[in-house]
């Protein structure tokens, strides 16, 4: 099992190098080495440079002396970019991501409700020092100069389960690129208990070596009781608006409602996000491979590692949700039994059994490895984080995708104060065009936000494949639909694929892709329904005006042509007008039927939704009316989607 | 022919002329109307006025009288429809005010009206009408709705049209001999109902009809009515209810022949079928006011050649007006005339129309001293 990671990471790597090496003018090319491994010489044929001088001959054998491995470190200082450090905005901005994510994921394995500090400190014109601390478990002395000197050394990489950091390449890159720009060491400060004294440790990556080189270890005292502080330096810039670091704090805490996150930008006030829940959410667990997500090869390989000795044993110990009644079946379908040895199994037999068991009807994945932020924590983080009328989410069933479960969870906000004062202006309204702000994605796996590549994740594309006209939203074609609307998607993944190691984008995996669709249209359902009632109200609102407006006129004018009782006329009138509008105070469910609505109000019977009623600016022909405009009172209700079903009946 | 007695109805005079014509049965239709809706409220009933449709497809040609007719489509208008509500109480406030204008025996015109309903509604900023384009329409309505005439709801139009020849009117009272009356000639009023207008003598053997002012005035000048004994009228485009009115009169009451010259274009030929059959708007009007034995002198599409005319007259024909062309084409009292069918099959071959200008580019007095009375000669080109 640990093997077969291994052995995928160091594809992974090796596609990395090969992928950019070949783009690269330095003297990578040859070496489509993994890290760690040394693989002889075999194909020399480099690629020469393609200058028009007299060529100088390299030998094999000269060749020999340049190829040497390369460290994983010296890939990544040459290649910062393919770890979020492009640009001093954005390193900014990936050095406390990393942090924070590292921060919270300890807190919440070790049961701590977290709370992180963030001090932003600007100590030259582009030069700024970070500082986060957290009040998670510590981290144990022996360990501190791996985990942050030390590239692709965590704990994360080598099971399947559900985290924020993965690869255990974040922290330790964001100190080698301060390194690399400023010369200053990271710091790091450890406590792991009240009782024990805290390290500290100032480091430098020795990035030939990939390892730790120590520059400072020290016992000091401090004021917590337990946590960990990094202090990182380097050439940044501090931005507002949106991909800052603020956004991301903002996002972070909505995703995260149990966790208190306290900023200190350079300038202005301190950003104090309090948590909104003391509920940590649930523990994760490891999970073995579901059978449908993976492939012969992988079969074959985890065959050739089991410990297990007969088959099926390996099928139900090395594979998720298959039962010993399953392997039995999937064993007689396959033309072996259970007993057979796994060592013995040849090729086309296992190939066979992989065939029988993709045909095979398995439970999905166990979900207790997910631990989806939930419906009710997502509301919770939108209705403090975004000033909208209407909130909707929705969680998803687990679904997989290449044997790793996911569940995806989309949640919207929509009106209210959302599209007035955005602080990125929509250029079309510059130019005149009256047309609403395109919609805002917040993009979320295991909950740390995604800032950049929006439009080459997974998630931004399934908002644009939605078809948002039959919700009632305008939208261009291939174009984000156009609204007071903000669209938060999250995934939850023992492994979220990301198209890059800068954690930007979330592959496009067709399994992915069509559940964030639907999480989409259960969300944008609801909110088309409540757009058409509200249009449906205001219609017969503005109708029940308009007769209001004329019954006197026609009383007068009729009576003034001829002589009856005006006053009866006029009553017959307005019981009249009541009438025909009373259309108005009625409901419609989902399918379009009257629902029988007792209670008056903003209550919708919405399953999972939450609608607030701002005061609306009055316009049109309401705003003739100054005196009888209703006023509307702010009403939250939170409800289930049980009571839904009860509704319908 | 020449020379008529015609009856005068008595006409009182005096400083407070007070009008009273078939007011009485008018009155008693807008009180039906008024408390038809009264029941229908107090049954619960959606309130609504039964407006007969004024378009094509509610007309008809009667081949009998060879009038337009109105049909019997009738369209609702309701006050609980939120399309309708406002043009509902916009109809119950003119009819409140013909009826006011009844009983104080005075008129008002079109404009007039727009401004006596035109008011604020209480407790808003809106107006109960925005515009005179509002009104106008709903009078007509209201005309249909309760089958009356604008006349006898006490309303009258701008006066439109003018006429000059050998005939002497009484107007509201006046003795106007219609031969001395200046460059101008005679403005005909909006009500030329006999109660307003009477005939005292006539020596005119025809009417020439023309299109508009400018060609009206031409005739004029050239004194083309003394030297053909003829009643030379326009009607500033397409003639107002007024002008129809007195021609029909004129034809009917003086046994005058009716000619009409108009421009060679799809619009001419429906000024023609609105002074000959009626118009489909006010198919209602037809029977006071279609002159079915009224002819069509010219400007015809085979002038061009027939005249020797040069290019320069041609104005080309752009989409709309092939449009309307063949719309007319097809309308029912149009389409069993196969010379009519011929002329527009031709003004769509020939691709131009032509103005009766068109006469004068040959020289000045070619329209009066030679188009015309060629026209009037030869009967085989006119187009019935």
């Amino acid at each position: 099992m640990a093997d077969q990671k291994l052995v995928e990471k160091s594809d992974k790597a090796s596609q990395l190098t090969l992928g950019f090496g070949l783009g690269q003018t330095e003297p990578l090319a040859g070496s489509s080495e993994s890290v760690g491994k040394k693989k002889a010489a075999t194909k020399s044929n480099s690629k020469p440079g393609s200058g028009k001088a007299p060529r100088t001959r390299a030998t094999a054998e000269s060749m020999a002396k340049q190829q040497r491995e390369i460290s994983v470190s010296e890939f990544f200082a040459k290649n910062s970019h393919l770890l979020g450090f492009d640009n001093k905005r954005k390193a900014l901005l990936t050095t406390v991501k990393e942090a924070v994510d590292n921060s919270l994921d300890a807190c919440e394995e070790a049961g701590i409700l977290p709370e992180v500090e963030i001090w932003v400190k600007q100590t030259d014109t582009d030069r700024f020092s970070v500082r986060i601390r957290d009040n998670g478990p510590g981290i144990v002395k022996n360990q501190i100069p791996n985990v942050f000197g030390k590239l692709l050394y965590g704990s994360k990489f080598h099971r399947l389960k559900m985290s924020r950091g993965q690869q255990g390449i974040g922290i330790s890159a964001a100190g080698m690129y301060g390194l690399i720009t400023t010369g200053k060491p990271i710091q790091i400060i450890s406590r792991t208990s009240s009782r024990a004294v805290a390290h500290l440790y100032k480091l430098a990556i020795d990035t030939k070596k990939n390892r730790p080189d120590i520059i400072k270890d020290e016992a000091i005292e401090v004021d917590f009781p337990h946590g960990t502080e990094v202090t990182i330096e380097l050439v940044a810039s501090y931005n507002k608006g949106r991909q800052s670091v603020e956004e991301y704090i903002e996002l972070t805490a909505i995703a995260n409602p149990h966790a208190t996150l306290i900023l200190h930008p350079p300038v202005g006030a301190t950003l104090d996000l309090q948590r909104g829940t003391d509920e940590l959410p649930d523990e994760t667990k490891e999970i073995k491979p579901h059978p449908y997500g993976i492939e012969l090869g992988t079969m074959i390989k985890m065959a050739k590692d089991t410990e297990h000795q007969k088959l099926g044993a390996f099928l139900t110990g090395e594979f998720s949700r298959v039962s010993p009644a399953v392997a039995k079946s999937v064993c007689a379908k396959a033309g072996v039994t259970t007993a057979t040895w796994v060592s013995g199994m040849e090729t086309p037999v296992i190939e066979k059994l992989y065939r029988v068991l993709q045909d095979t009807k398995l439970k999905a994945p166990s979900t207790n490895c997910l631990a989806p932020i939930g419906v009710e924590a997502i509301l919770a983080g939108l209705l403090k984080g975004i000033k909208a009328e209407f909130y909707t989410a929705s969680t998803r069933p687990p679904s997989v995708y290449r044997g790793n479960p996911f569940q995806i969870e989309v949640g919207l906000a929509y009106g209210g104060e959302l599209g007035r004062d955005r602080h990125d202006e929509n250029p079309d309204e510059e130019k005149g065009k009256r047309e609403p702000a395109q919609a805002r994605v917040i993009r979320f796996a295991n909950r740390v936000p995604l800032l950049y590549q929006q439009s080459s994740c997974c998630t931004f594309k399934s908002v644009l494949e939605t078809k948002w006209n039959n919700y009632t939203l305008s939208q261009s074609s291939g174009a984000m639909p156009r609204g007071p609307l903000v669209i938060l998607v999250h995934m939850a993944s023992v492994w979220v694929p990301f198209i890059s190691e800068g954690k930007e984008a979330i592959a496009d995996y067709d399994e992915i892709r069509k559940e964030v669709k639907l999480g989409i249209s259960e969300c944008a359902r609801r909110l088309g329904t409540l757009l058409k009632r509200k249009k449906k109200k205001s219609d017969f609102a503005k109708r029940r005006d308009v007769f209001t407006r004329y019954i006197d006129e026609v009383v007068e004018a009729t009576r003034s042509i001829t002589t009856f009782n005006k006053e009866d006329f006029r009553q017959s009138l307005i019981a009249l007008s009541q009438n025909y509008t009373a259309a108005a105070d009625m409901e419609f469910d989902d399918h379009g039927k009257v629902i029988k609505k007792a209670k008056p109000g903003n209550d919708l019977g919405l399953a999972n939704t939450v609608v607030v009623n701002r005061d609306e600016e009055t316009d049109g022909p309401e705003a003739l009316f100054e005196d009888d405009a209703p006023k509307k009172v702010a009403n939250v209700s939170l409800k289930q989607s049980k009571k839904k079903k009860k509704r319908r009946k | 022919m020449a020379k008529k007695t015609i009856k005068t109805t008595k006409t009182s005079s005096g400083p407070k002329r007070v009008v009273k014509r078939n007011s009485e049965q008018t009155k008693k239709q807008l009180e039906n109307l008024a408390l038809s809706i009264v029941k229908m409220a107090e049954r619960a009933q959606d309130p609504a006025i039964a407006i007969p449709t004024r378009s094509l497809s509610n007309v008809s040609y009667n081949e009998k009288t060879r009038h337009v007719e109105m049909g019997s489509n009738k369209q609702s208008r309701n006050f609980f429809n939120y399309g309708q509500a406002k043009r509902f109480m916009q109809t119950m406030l003119v009819g409140s005010k013909c009826k006011d204008l009844i009983d104080m025996g005075k008129t008002a015109s079109i404009r007039q009206i727009y401004y006596m309903s035109k008011h604020t509604i209480k407790g808003t900023k809106e107006k109960t009408f925005d515009d005179q384009a509002e009104s106008d329409p709903i009078i007509e309505d209201l005309e249909v709705a309760i089958d009356t005439l604008r006349e006898e709801l006490h309303v009258f139009a701008s006066n439109r049209g003018n006429l000059v020849g050998p005939i002497t009117l009484v107007d509201d009272g006046n003795t106007l001999d219609c031969s001395a009356m200046g460059s101008a000639g005679y403005a005909v009023p909006s009500i030329c109902e006999p109660d307003m207008i009477q005939f005292k003598k006539c020596k005119a053997k025809f009417i020439l009809h023309v299109e508009k002012d400018t060609i009206w005035r031409r005739f004029h000048e050239d004194r083309f009515w003394q030297t053909h004994d003829c009643i030379l009228s326009h009607g500033g485009g397409q003639p107002a209810r007024g002008m129809r009115r007195l021609l029909r009169r004129m034809h009917e009451e003086l046994k005058l022949p009716v000619y009409v010259l108009l421009d060679n274009d799809p619009w001419g030929y429906y000024i023609y079928s609105v002074i000959k059959h009626g118009s489909i708007n006010l198919a209602y009007e037809s029977r006071r006011m279609a002159i079915p034995d009224a002819k069509y002198i010219g400007v015809s599409s085979f002038d061009y050649d027939r005249c020797g005319m040069s290019d320069d007259v041609k104005i080309e024909l752009d989409a709309n007006d092939v449009k309307r062309a063949k719309q007319i084409a097809n309308y029912t009292w149009f389409a069993k005339k196969k010379p009519w069918q011929k002329e527009i099959k031709k003004m769509l071959t020939n691709g131009f129309k032509m103005e009766v200008e068109a006469m004068i580019s040959k020289n000045l007095s070619y329209l009066t001293e030679e188009y015309v009375p060629m026209k009037l000669k030869d009967k085989k080109q006119w187009l019935d």
